[in-house]
């Protein structure tokens, strides 16, 4: 099913037609609102004149996470606050999150976007969607509790967390469709598997996971324990959330909702746009958002596009899995970790060296998050339980910063390998590529 | 009347109590009391040696980290009551103790304290004639 034909299989021609319509647009919008834009174009030596169609979109200068730290919190606006009616945020490097404005148009485009992912796994107005991402500043609860009204279908709200009550509401509201975080999915099957209650009562089909990779295999765990079939659904806060594409029947991509979310790939290290088809980072022009546009914002992600037209019939580009970083970002549980927070706390807290290794792992389907530390040596003691108070305290500073409540491991002095240049402290255990 | 004790700090993994012994022992520093404290992913050594300062050093000098702390070193008769009636004594002047460790060989017993308040632990062991080490 599709829930808005024109939009989603509309011609390449068209479609360029439009985009291009509404880059100038969004471009005049951030030039006479919002001044870093205005200044940033200025010393590129573009105007909005020079903004005629979607080809010139590589005339214009990029916007990259830090421009969202440095403008915090509502320097990128491109709207008064009196048409500001949301606020969402995800966590950011220096303690300050991300701050995104939307006007009530941009939650009108978020909930067209959604509807059009909801309906793409088969959804529709007579089925029950129990939402259990997060609800609050994360855009993934609110983002999907809108999409399910907008389609006319039966929200059951639950936010993560509770378990037991979570697999008590899927039983008895009947519910369809399940959405969550894929790790999140995995002790679901595996808590309902314990109760012993039987799956046949149990109207589960569907699964609508995303705001952390996910391999194939994940996929057919899930698919195999849950019973349902596993969609995608992509998004980012500071392009809107979670709606930004999503998987159809066929899963041979991630659609994207290009007349809104204008993707690019460019080359990481030249910022040129690569051939089509090839690798390179994940580039997104906000094509019709008025609280926060973003022009050409860099999202670090590595993947490419197919611009065939799909079996589904949609014709909109299609993303393939991301396929890794091209910044030293991590993604533990949903969140984003820099390891350069980590070394700030550890750089605060007297007690210890400025040394440090993260290891990160998948064990029984969660993010493990580890960091080894060396205690100065004049604060070494005789004393264990002083000792695990030092962990405590760099955990609780850690986590009051990235939000993450890390495994904190003393190791013995001089035992974490000191490198010249650029250290490497960081090891990632997880595999999401296949 | 107290003894030094070195503490070290050790990591939980296979070999590094081996480590340490096999430093002291090419130091020739011979060893009287040894223990370890443990939680999940590191351990404290405690030691009592014949030259604390000179295992200090070979220690440190090999990247352990190192402290020296004071305890209560009590030698007495080895037979049973001994180490009751000194718990009491402490007990009664309301002494904490943080850790101790104890062996035996022989006709004696020697036990190591950690009390938290070291003055009053010796006044009050002193004035019942035990013997410290």
């Amino acid at each position: 099913m599709i829930w808005n034909e024109t939009a989603e299989c509309m011609s390449r021609d068209e479609r360029t037609a439009l985009q291009g319509k509404r880059l100038k647009a969004v471009v005049e919008r951030v030039y006479f609102n919002c001044e870093p834009y205005r200044k940033r174009m200025q010393q590129a030596g573009v105007t909005p004149g020079d903004i005629n169609s979607l080809e010139d979109i590589v005339k214009l200068p990029f916007t990259c996470k830090q421009d969202l730290r440095d403008y915090y919190p509502f320097g990128l606006l491109s709207s008064p606050m009196s048409e500001i009616v949301r606020i969402h945020a995800s966590s950011g490097t220096t303690g300050k999150p991300i701050v995104v404005g939307y006007t009530r148009n941009d939650l009108g485009v978020w909930n067209e976007v959604g509807a059009r992912c909801l309906t793409a796994y088969g959804l529709g107005k007579n089925d029950v969607v129990q939402v259990s991402y997060g609800y609050g500043l994360f855009t993934g609860g609110l983002g999907v509790h809108g999409a399910v009204e907008t389609i006319g279908g039966t929200v059951v709200p639950m936010s993560s967390g509770n378990t037991d009550k979570q697999i008590l509401m899927l039983r008895d509201m009947g519910v369809k469709a399940l959405c969550c975080t894929p790790s999140y999915a995995l002790h679901l099957a595996e808590c309902i598997e314990r109760s012993g209650i039987p799956r046949s009562d149990f109207q589960l089909k569907v699964g609508i996971f995303g705001a952390e990779p996910w391999t194939e295999q994940m996929r057919k765990e899930i698919e195999r324990r849950l019973g349902v079939k596993a969609f995608d659904i992509y998004g980012l806060t500071e392009i809107t959330g979670p709606g930004v594409g999503h998987e159809c029947e066929f899963q041979c991509g991630t659609h994207i909702n290009e007349d809104h979310f204008y993707p690019e790939i460019v080359n990481p290290e030249t910022g040129e746009p690569v051939a089509p088809g090839e690798v390179g980072e994940l580039v997104f022009t906000t094509l019709t958002k008025e609280g926060m546009p973003l022009i050409r914002f860099r999202t670090h992600d590595l993947t490419k596009l197919n611009y065939d037209k799909c079996e589904c019939g949609r014709t909109s580009v299609r993303m393939s899995k991301i396929m890794g970083r091209c910044d030293d970002m991590l993604i533990i549980r949903g969140v984003n970790v820099f390891p350069s927070q980590i070394e700030s706390v550890i750089l605060e807290t007297e007690e210890f060296e400025p040394h440090f290794f993260i290891t990160v792992d998948r064990v029984n389907n969660t993010d493990t998050f580890e960091i080894k530390v060396e205690v100065k040596e004049q604060f070494y003691t005789d004393d264990i339980s002083g000792m695990l108070k030092l962990q405590k305290k760099l955990a609780s500073r850690i986590q009051s910063v990235v939000g993450l409540n890390p495994t904190i491991r003393l190791v013995e002095p001089r035992s974490l390998q000191r490198s010249e240049g650029k250290e490497k402290r960081v090891l990632d255990k997880r595999v999401f590529c296949n | 009347m107290t003894t030094k004790q070195l503490s070290v700090f050790l990591e939980n993994k296979t070999g590094r109590l081996n480590d340490v012994t096999k430093i002291l022992a090419k130091a020739n520093i011979n060893m009287r009391a040894f223990s370890v404290a443990d939680s999940a992913d590191f351990g404290i050594l405690r030691l009592l040696v014949d030259d604390t300062e000179k295992a200090k050093e070979e220690l440190r000098k090999n990247g352990f980290a190192v402290s020296v702390t004071d305890i209560i070193g009590i030698k007495m008769a080895n037979k049973p009551g001994t180490l009751n009636k000194i718990l009491d004594i402490l007990a009664e002047a309301k002494v904490y103790i943080e850790y101790m460790y104890a062996y035996s060989d022989s006709d004696k017993a020697i036990t190591a304290i950690k009390p938290d308040d070291m003055e009053k632990a010796v006044k009050v062991i002193s004035e019942n004639n035990i013997t410290m080490l």
